[in-house]
């Protein structure tokens, strides 16, 4: 993976394969600690506690497919690099919540990359399950929700191309002036 | 910072403009491949490519979905064609260059790229 918003998108997958219906996912910058926040939290089915141990383990997957689970290990790596931590946290029924803390100036730290293109990605093929979306940058925060663009689109699809792109432009423009405003 | 009001400007464009679309079962299922090793391998582009190509062409009878690995990692960003004939075409080591040739000779005109499909590229 060459950017952390690949492995968000990578982990929110995850959370579809639990049949989640709302995928909640954060970056948090504090310019304070240098640290980035991230966190991806579903109300799908949920994992037991050996479970959730093993998911950070390479060569466990429940699929069939393929010998090798690479998602959330790759996740918690990226974190680890730069001195990071992550956590996992699970409860059967209820959804799961993974996080990772980034140090933000270690040399090991990849780019937060293109946060946009991972929502439209979800979005797009997902029409069923809501997102939200937050970025923040020490107390400035701005939120996408796509439990309020379907009020506001009054049984449109929400992944109709027009609404797609205003998406898209909403996330960058939002998440630039985040990022400037200091 | 930009708001949701352009939304409902959108959304009022949007109904005077809908069709009442067709679903008459006559639907062409294009399927990218979204596990780990397609991520990793670059689906992201490929997936949103289709999406916004397939959109530009107003191409009703076409769908895009997503699924997780069908374990040829090593031929990902893999992308299956399900027609209504039946057939299905499996196009591997996908780009975002290659997507608008399969929409436009696959989906547009029903003629397989045959030389981006795994019978072609694994010899």
């Amino acid at each position: 993976m060459q950017e952390l918003s690949l492995n968000i998108l990578d982990v929110a997958q995850n959370s579809i394969k639990a049949k989640a219906t709302l995928i909640t996912i954060k970056i948090h910058k504090n310019t304070m600690s240098k640290t980035l926040l991230i966190s991806i939290e579903d109300n799908g089915c949920g994992m037991s506690q050996q479970q959730a141990e093993q998911v950070v383990d390479p060569f466990y997957t429940t699929r069939t497919t393929r010998k090798v689970g690479l998602g959330v290990p790759f996740f918690k790596m990226s974190a680890e690099l730069t001195g990071g931590t992550f956590t996992i946290q699970s409860e059967l029924k209820v959804g799961t919540k993974i996080s990772a803390l980034y140090y933000y100036e270690h040399i090991d730290m990849m780019p937060v990359g293109d946060m946009a293109s991972t929502m439209l990605s979800l979005i797009s093929v997902n029409p069923d399950i809501d997102f939200i979306y937050y970025f923040s940058v020490d107390e400035n925060e701005f939120c996408m929700n796509t439990q309020e663009m379907k009020t506001v689109l009054e049984g449109l699809p929400v992944n109709s191309n027009e609404v797609l792109t205003f998406i898209k432009n909403f996330i960058n423009e939002n998440q630039a002036e985040i990022e400037n405003s200091k | 910072m930009k708001s949701l009001a352009e939304l409902q400007a959108i959304r009022d464009k949007m109904k005077n403009s809908m069709n009442v679309r067709d679903d008459n079962g006559n639907k062409i299922r294009v399927v990218v491949g979204m596990a780990t090793c397609g991520i990793a391998a670059g689906a992201r582009p490929v997936l949103n490519g289709f999406t916004e190509e397939v959109a530009k062409r107003n191409l009703d009878n076409v769908t895009v979905t997503q699924t997780g690995c069908i374990g040829i990692c090593q031929y990902e960003p893999v992308v299956e064609v399900y027609t209504p004939d039946g057939e299905k075409t499996t196009y591997v080591k996908m780009t975002a260059e290659k997507v608008a040739k399969v929409v436009t000779d696959h989906l547009v005109n029903g003629k397989v790229v045959s030389e981006y499909t795994i019978g072609s590229v694994a010899k």
